[in-house]
């Protein structure tokens, strides 16, 4: 059924959808609106039979959904930024322990210093924590692959995390198509759990296990995540025969056949792009995009195939590996080793800073000129950097460096555009 | 000849293992029925009290659950000394996530029985001291204040041994740790105000917290059962001595549990809704000394730079859990005959005949010799 609805509603009637069991919930922006939705629904009786548990913080909440999971319930909870971070220890144990819990992150910023905005450091963080991770590009897309999520995290019994951009997704109204319930049902198998809790047959989950089998159980983890690579297209292709939309898969190409030049990106900044590549390419410009939704398992072969044919490229990201450059970036340098492509990184939007098409399209005729250096930083204030890197030489004690940025910026929050 | 009159000395004690009571008389450890929960070829150390507790606990819940129960570990002793890959001692359902989560993975585990209507099965967590009362603190306060339907059981040997001896925020004042060790002024653990977790899960206003030490298995297991009885969130804080991390014979285990109770330094109550409704008094009160001493970890106590002072505070932590809890009034007891509590405590036994003690141990047994 089509509706103009929030994000974060949308999601939490998809969710519903998937009959899920257990949800926990703990209050982190801009995930909220998610579990609130869902705890609506579970306290009116809509959403039955499940169980709606407010925890106490974030680690609690995947704890308690490794508990609801491992004794065959179907489980699920949201997160975001600190809140991941702070279950982080749980999320390394769920994807070890093998237990199919889906998660929405609502990607937002890490502090210091405190910032509610969007980027993508929060589940990138969680790079190699054994789960899943697929972004979402528009709301439609979060709704489809949660859908898929439990579908596929139950099949190969591992966490998944879907990803959607805080606030620029999750709190923005557009319109969205909501399947039907016998649809989902057609889709979604009931839970069958590989492992289960259950005093009929006892079994001990989560065993010590040493250096004699500890890297099988590794690689095994690794091996479900190549069985994904197989999976995900498949599923997505599934999902378009049932639902009658495309929506998931590994990498998304736009306007590549015949690029010279592709932009490489996640979540909802591919609109952006897309819109920017659009007036390029009726300026003449042999320019396209890569989305990439599959972050883990990285599609490497995808990658490679949607990048041969051009001359280079640029990952634009949210995130930054300090100390280093792009994450994602590397990645996808990993993929086209040897072709001889000249690869370029921008960090952009970190803690919410707008990623406006005027800066695109400088960035992109910089890239296309190969201009650039290797990382560009998208609309850094160098101004701003170099006067605090000054007082940092001139004085000792410079002081907190967020509040000096604030002083020195002054009120400008609504300046972008 | 086809009877033989035999005398079996202690048969009428409520010895914990005694199994030759009446099947009904019989604690669950000393039925036919016990379900080993923790088998043995466990790898704990010898004389641990923590096994000990844990198998009388759960084998208890299992009893009470009729065998309708899931078990969730915390990180520690207990977690690894029974399932070194690929080896198990647990006979019942049992998860180990993180050191810090078992309450709300127990949680977990409930919720997921009570959305499937198995309302028959029944979750039990566990943990040490360290999980319980430092890093998994907040995960048991969010447990107890859903009241979620979980019997917690913390395994208190006052610090965290499985990481080899280190200060836990249950270890006594004036104990040697491997954090804490018996050098300076003030030698050994500081004196706090210590963390009291069965007071701190009563103000919670939870169903039901006990206390209770492996010197009386048979009061672990009528505490067990009775919180099994009850549903919603119920703690049991369990007295386990350590002889590896405390520095105590392993054939003094029991013992040294027994003096802890008998000291005042552990005081051994149940409480329902936050309000304390049985006290195990002491029988034989012991100055702490008598505790203390057979302890390394309190070695630099006593000896050529004894610290009387030290020994003078903890006996006055004692002594002010003996008022508050009213573990004395004037009911300790110099001889084990004159004890009329012993069924006080086992309410779950039938009363025996009238005038007939409990503790006065002789009965005949006839054995049936010519009889298949």
């Amino acid at each position: 059924m089509l509706k103009q609805t929030e994000g974060s509603k949308a999601v939490a009637e998809a969710i519903a959808l998937c009959r899920p069991e257990v949800i926990c919930a703990y209050p982190i922006s801009p995930q909220t609106h998610i579990v609130e939705g869902l705890g609506e629904m579970v306290k009116s009786g809509e959403l039955a039979p499940c169980e709606f548990i407010n925890v106490e913080s974030e680690f609690a909440a995947m704890s308690v959904a490794i508990g609801a999971s491992a004794a065959g319930a179907r489980s699920y909870t949201a997160t975001a930024s600190q809140g991941l971070l702070f279950m982080a220890e749980a999320v390394y144990n769920a994807s070890g322990l093998g237990l199919p819990i889906v998660m929405t992150v609502a990607n937002r910023a890490i502090g210091a210093p405190i910032n509610i905005w969007n980027d993508h450091s929060d589940s990138l963080s969680q790079r190699d924590s054994g789960w899943m991770q697929l972004f979402a590009e528009t709301n439609q897309e979060a709704v489809d692959l949660h859908i898929q999520a439990f579908r596929l995290a139950e099949e190969l019994s591992m966490p998944i995390m879907v990803c959607m951009d805080g606030f620029i997704l999750t709190h923005a109204f557009e319109r969205v198509d909501i399947p039907s319930q016998q649809q989902v049902d057609a889709y979604l198998p009931p839970f069958e759990p590989r492992q289960v809790l259950d005093p009929a047959q006892p079994v001990s989950i989560g065993a010590m296990v040493g250096p004699e089998a500890f890297m099988e159980v590794r690689y095994l983890a690794h091996a479900k995540q190549m069985q994904a690579i197989e999976r995900i297209p498949q599923l997505a292709a599934e999902f378009k025969q049932a639902f009658g939309r495309d929506s998931g898969g590994l990498v998304r190409t736009y306007c590549t056949e015949d690029a010279e030049t592709i932009i490489i990106a996640m979540g909802s900044v591919l609109g952006t792009i897309k819109d920017t590549v659009d007036e390029m390419r009726l300026a003449g410009h042999k320019i396209g995009v890569l989305g990439i939704i599959s972050y883990r398992p990285f599609p490497l072969e995808q990658v490679r195939a949607a990048l041969i044919n051009s001359k280079r490229f640029l990952v634009l990201e949210k995130s930054l590996a300090v100390g280093m450059g792009g994450i994602v970036a590397t990645d996808v340098r990993m993929a086209v080793t040897g072709t001889g492509l000249k690869g370029f990184t921008a960090i952009a939007g970190l803690g919410g800073r707008p990623i406006t098409k005027a800066s695109l399209h400088k960035l992109f005729g910089q890239l296309e000129k190969e201009e650039l250096p290797p990382v560009t930083f998208l609309d850094l204030d160098w101004d701003a950097v170099n006067k605090q890197l000054e007082r940092e030489r001139q004085t000792r004690r410079s002081g907190p460096v967020a509040e000096n940025m604030l002083h020195d910026k002054g009120i400008i929050s609504a300046k972008f555009g | 000849m086809g009877f033989q009159p035999v005398k079996f000395y202690q048969t009428g004690t409520f010895t914990v293992g005694n199994r030759l009571l009446a099947a009904d008389e019989r604690s669950v450890q000393a039925g036919q029925t016990r379900s080993n929960s923790i088998n043995s070829g466990h790898r704990a150390c010898q004389g641990c009290g923590e096994a000990l507790g844990a198998r009388y606990a759960i084998d208890a819940a299992m009893a009470e659950s009729n065998g309708q129960l899931i078990a969730v570990n915390a990180t520690g002793c207990l977690e690894v000394f029974s399932t070194p890959y690929p080896e198990s001692s647990w006979q019942v359902a049992w998860i180990h996530s993180l050191f810090g989560n078992a309450p709300a993975v127990a949680t977990g585990v409930a919720a997921a029985m009570k959305v499937k209507g198995r309302t028959e099965v029944r979750v039990v967590a566990q943990g040490g001291d360290g999980s319980t009362t430092d890093i998994g603190f907040g995960c048991l306060s969010g447990m107890f204040e859903r009241n979620d339907d979980v019997l917690y059981i913390c395994y208190d040997n006052e610090a965290y041994m499985n990481t080899g001896v280190q200060r836990s925020s249950a270890t006594p004042p004036a104990a040697r740790t491997a954090t804490t060790m018996p050098v300076g002024s003030e030698p050994g653990n500081v004196f706090g105000q210590g963390k009291n977790l069965p007071e701190i899960a009563m103000a919670h206003g939870i169903p039901y917290v006990a206390t209770a030490t492996v010197a009386d298995l048979r009061d672990l297991e009528y505490k067990v059962r009775r919180a099994m009885k009850m549903h919603g969130a119920r703690y049991i804080h369990l007295f386990v001595p350590c002889p590896l991390g405390w520095g105590t014979a392993s054939s003094d285990t029991i013992r040294m549990a027994r003096l802890a109770k008998e000291s005042g330094m552990f005081p051994v109550f149940e409480a329902e809704h936050g309000e304390v409704t049985g006290v195990l008094k002491i029988r034989h009160k012991v100055p702490v000394e008598e505790y203390l001493k057979p302890q390394k970890r309190f070695a630099h106590l006593f000896g050529t730079h004894a610290r009387p002072d030290m020994v003078a505070r903890i006996q006055a932590i004692a002594d002010r859990n003996i008022r508050k809890y009213g573990l004395l009034n004037g009911h300790e007891i110099d001889d084990p005959a004159d004890d009329e509590t012993c069924h006080a405590r086992f309410p779950h036994l039938n009363p025996l005949p009238e005038g007939e003690e409990a503790n006065e141990s002789l009965r005949e047994f006839h054995v049936n010799e010519g009889v298949n």
